[in-house]
């Protein structure tokens, strides 16, 4: 469904991503590891559009979305969970999920559905609905930014360190929403430095090191050997 | 002595709530887009214009107001497609040349369109009434009020409607409203026209009380800069205050000096703004920090 | 940026006197009307030049050049007015005394301001002066403006004799050579690439080491120092000082030149303001005021299309 074919980029002057391919089929769950700096984040970005490529193909469903704004991406199904969470700290939390919400041919029935969805998978943020977002605590933001990217019922959710800084109860809730999200049939491109998390949630990992991709098996076969992880990430 | 001092203080609310309506659209396309938008003055002068035209066409005052808020809202539409959104991503001193240039044109567009004799509006709500010794024009409080109509408008838009959720994302961060897939060029055009159309709203109420000419647009344009940046770029409510404070500044000015000498005192609040509060002297410290 | 090879030193020279000697000709075989004019063009020039040092090379956007060159302008003029017998040089040092005066006092704002609140304060500024000279009428003559002699040409001691058109053009030219020669030199020099390099990045630049402050101060002061120069010729050459000359859109016109003929070159502007002033003398016969239009727009497409101005365009065509 979503294919990288051999994608450089560029940021600023520096050339951080140096050919990397990847793949993810429809409804996987695919992880991304690597050490800080490797590039992932990058690679969550250039597939998002909010950073232009300058050589490779990005392609999402047969369709070439290399350097598509970023806008046109989402609208084809692609939603992103940024790894600062980015939630809009003026807007409410209704608000904040109201951008995702607010869409063409979305009908009125199928909005209240959304919500209540969002609501019962995350109370908290029911309950926070009129609060400004930045209000909320390091991990309700990161609740809202999901149920955000969860608003426009995407095909892909880009997760980029969702557990970053969060608590451990948090953390497996973190899993949980994950879990849910694979049994609905949203794919996901997991960015993460818990490798632990990463090896349950996922079906298979991809190991980036200094822009480029090294390693790709299944997260089982990583699990049961564990020094390919040591080697690339040192954990 | 004291009446003068009262006079001067509505003469001040006055003036500074369509002072206010300029600045407010200056204000909101600086914050959405980081464009110092130098032609804005220019677009309350075509406003201005449009206006008077088409209430020596009509004789409706009401119809002018309107017709030169969607036409100059429309061109502001155009100007920003032709010429702003070729600049995304440069130098933001760029966009400022660049609309200084587009001032320049439109100035000598007006000169060319609307001849160089100075035009008027008749006042629309006509009679006066007594305020101490004066008598006053109903127009005057009736343009204050009017403007506050407008600018109310605007931020009851921009708190419920649904757009105004797509303006106030954006301005807050443009790359994750992008990326909820807020189409972030079609905002940006949107909002340039509002800030025009309100430019060009603020050119006909103010039209009435004073000559059309096509130089209006620099003083617009200098007192605006200064409410901007006084109340907080990009901040709506700042602004309003900021062009109250500075309007009634000068009015209590205009006591002591000349009124054309009073535009100083906008100057002087600028400068000691700048110095000391650099982010706006009616923004609270500190700011929830927007990513861009 | 230019090499240390003697070879591109000595076509420098040899191109840079070509010029000077074809300017200082040119008057002989001109009407009046175009010898009058080329000085004109040569004293615009300078002010281009002068503005050139804080938008091409330190980055500093300025709409207040206007002020500077008022300053420079009514300087001269009430040191010509007030003396019995006025004397160039005098006028010179006032014109440029009160340039350097206000100068300072705008670098004070520019190290403390950023990029566009510092544009926007030096409009205000400039407007602001523009309203002071225009209401101040008892000193500044307002409106009507001040009406002044030329002084004449005196060194002390060795000669005396009035300025005559193309003698005074001849002034005006070894001033304005000098001039850019000068603003050549510094900005070749180490206290200009640090100046560019405050224009690429000014975080680096500090990070570096450099006290950016200091050297923004120094740009201020230069540039408002020869702007309030090409006052001093102004006055001179006119006899004529009126607020006109000070209001903002003599700033502006500084911006086009500097724009249009390619910033950060020190020529460029120059070529810009005689491009832009012998095609407002010309475009005027036909379509009076209204020449700004086409010439308005042309800018504007020149900013998008062109940054580099005509100057650099021409560079990367003879590729350089």
């Amino acid at each position: 469904m979503l294919t990288l074919a051999d994608v450089h980029t560029h940021y600023a002057k520096s050339h951080i991503l140096h050919g990397i391919s990847l793949e993810v089929q429809s409804g996987e769950v695919v992880g991304l590891l690597g050490r800080n700096g490797v590039g992932k984040s990058t690679t969550l970005k250039s597939i998002m559009g909010l950073v232009r490529p300058s050589q490779g193909r990005i392609t999402f469903e047969g369709r070439d979305i290399t350097g598509l704004p970023s806008h046109k991406v989402a609208h084809l199904g692609i939603a992103y969970v940024p790894e600062d969470r980015r939630i809009f700290k003026l807007l409410t939390v209704m608000e904040n999920l109201r951008t995702g919400l607010d869409r063409g041919g979305i009908t009125e029935a199928r909005r209240k559905d959304l919500l209540a969805k969002v609501y019962e998978s995350f109370p908290v943020l029911g309950e926070r609905k009129k609060q400004l977002g930045g209000t909320l605590s390091g991990g309700e933001q990161q609740m809202l930014a999901i149920a955000r990217a969860m608003m426009l019922e995407p095909k892909i959710i880009l997760l980029d360190e969702p557990t970053e800084g969060l608590m451990p109860r948090m953390v497996s809730q973190i899993r949980d929403i994950i879990e849910r999200l694979h049994h609905e049939g949203v794919a996901i491109l997991l960015v993460e430095q818990n490798v632990g998390l990463t090896l349950s949630a996922t079906s298979r990992c991809y190991i980036m090191e200094k822009g480029l991709m090294r390693h790709h098996a299944s997260s089982a076969a990583l699990t049961a050997d564990p020094s390919v992880i040591h080697q690339y990430l040192g954990v | 002595m004291f009446e003068q001092i009262l006079v001067q203080t509505v003469n001040g609310l006055v003036n500074g709530m369509v002072l206010a309506l300029v600045a407010s659209g200056l204000t909101l396309i600086f914050g959405i887009m980081d464009v110092v938008n130098f032609a804005h003055g220019d677009l309350v002068m075509l406003g201005a214009f449009t206006g008077a035209v088409t209430v020596a066409q009509t004789g409706n005052f009401w119809l002018g107001l309107l017709v030169a808020s969607l036409v100059i809202g429309a061109f502001g539409a155009l100007l920003q497609i032709a010429t702003l959104r070729p600049l995304i991503g440069r130098d933001p001193l760029t966009t400022i040349i660049a609309t200084f240039g587009v001032s320049l044109v439109l100035q000598k567009y007006a000169l060319w369109q609307f001849g160089p004799t100075a035009q008027n509006i008749p006042q629309p709500i006509p009679g006066r009434f007594e305020l101490f010794y004066l008598q006053y024009p109903w127009y005057r409080l009736g343009a204050a009020v009017m403007a506050g109509a407008i600018i109310g408008a605007l931020y009851l838009f921009l708190k419920y409607g649904k757009y105004g959720i797509w303006i106030r994302a954006t301005t807050q961060d443009r790359i994750m409203a992008s990326a909820m897939g807020i189409p972030v060029p079609l905002v940006h055009t949107g909002v340039f026209a509002i800030g025009s159309a309100m430019a060009a709203a603020s050119g006909v109420l103010f039209a009435p009380l004073a000559a059309v000419t096509q130089t209006m647009g620099a003083e617009f344009t200098l007192r605006a800069f200064s409410v901007v940046v006084v109340g907080g770029m990009g901040n709506l409510g700042g602004s309003i205050l900021a062009a109250l404070f500075i309007s009634l500044l000068e009015a209590y000015a205009s006591l002591v000096v000349s009124p054309s000498q009073a535009v100083i005192v906008s100057f002087v609040v600028l400068i000691l703004t700048l110095l000391f509060r650099p982010t706006g002297l009616f923004v609270p410290t500190p700011i929830v920090p927007t990513a861009k | 940026m230019t090499t240390v090879g003697s070879q591109t030193h000595r076509s420098f020279w040899i191109v840079f006197l070509a010029v000077v000697a074809a300017l200082a000709l040119a008057p002989l075989a001109l009407p009046e009307f175009w010898r009058k004019f080329l000085t004109e063009i040569l004293i615009w020039g300078l002010l281009a030049m002068s503005s050139d040092i804080l938008i091409g090379y330190t980055g500093m956007v300025s709409f207040g050049h206007s002020a500077f060159f008022g300053l420079g302008l009514y300087g001269a003029a009430a040191a010509l007015l007030v003396m019995r017998s006025p004397n160039l040089w005098i006028a010179l040092a006032v014109g440029l005394a009160a340039a350097a005066l206000v100068a300072v006092f705008v670098a004070y704002f520019a190290t403390r301001l950023r990029d566009i609140y510092f544009a926007i304060s030096t409009f205000v500024f400039s407007q602001i002066f523009y309203v002071i000279i225009f209401t101040w009428t008892d000193v500044t003559g307002g409106e009507n403006g001040l009406y002044f002699t030329q002084p004449p040409f005196t060194i002390p001691g060795i000669w005396s004799g009035r300025f005559s058109t193309v003698s005074l053009h001849w002034f005006v030219l070894a001033i304005v050579a000098f001039s850019y020669l000068a603003l050549r030199r510094i900005t070749q020099s180490p206290f200009g690439m640090v100046l560019q390099s405050i224009r690429e990045n000014e975080p680096r630049t500090r990070a570096i080491g450099y006290h950016v402050e200091r050297y923004k101060i120094v740009a201020v002061m230069l540039s408002g120092l020869f702007a309030g120069l090409s006052g001093v010729l102004y006055a001179i050459q006119h006899r004529f000082a009126a607020p006109d000359f000070v209001f903002f859109t003599v700033s502006g016109e500084v911006v086009i030149y500097n724009v249009m003929g390619g910033m950060g070159t020190l020529v460029g502007p120059v070529v810009g303001a005689a491009f832009f002033l012998v095609l407002r003398e010309g475009l005027s016969r036909f379509w009076a005021e209204y020449y700004l239009i086409p010439l308005g727009i042309a800018f504007i497409l020149m900013v998008i299309f062109m940054p580099q101005g005509l100057l650099g365009f021409l560079k990367r065509r003879l590729n350089q």
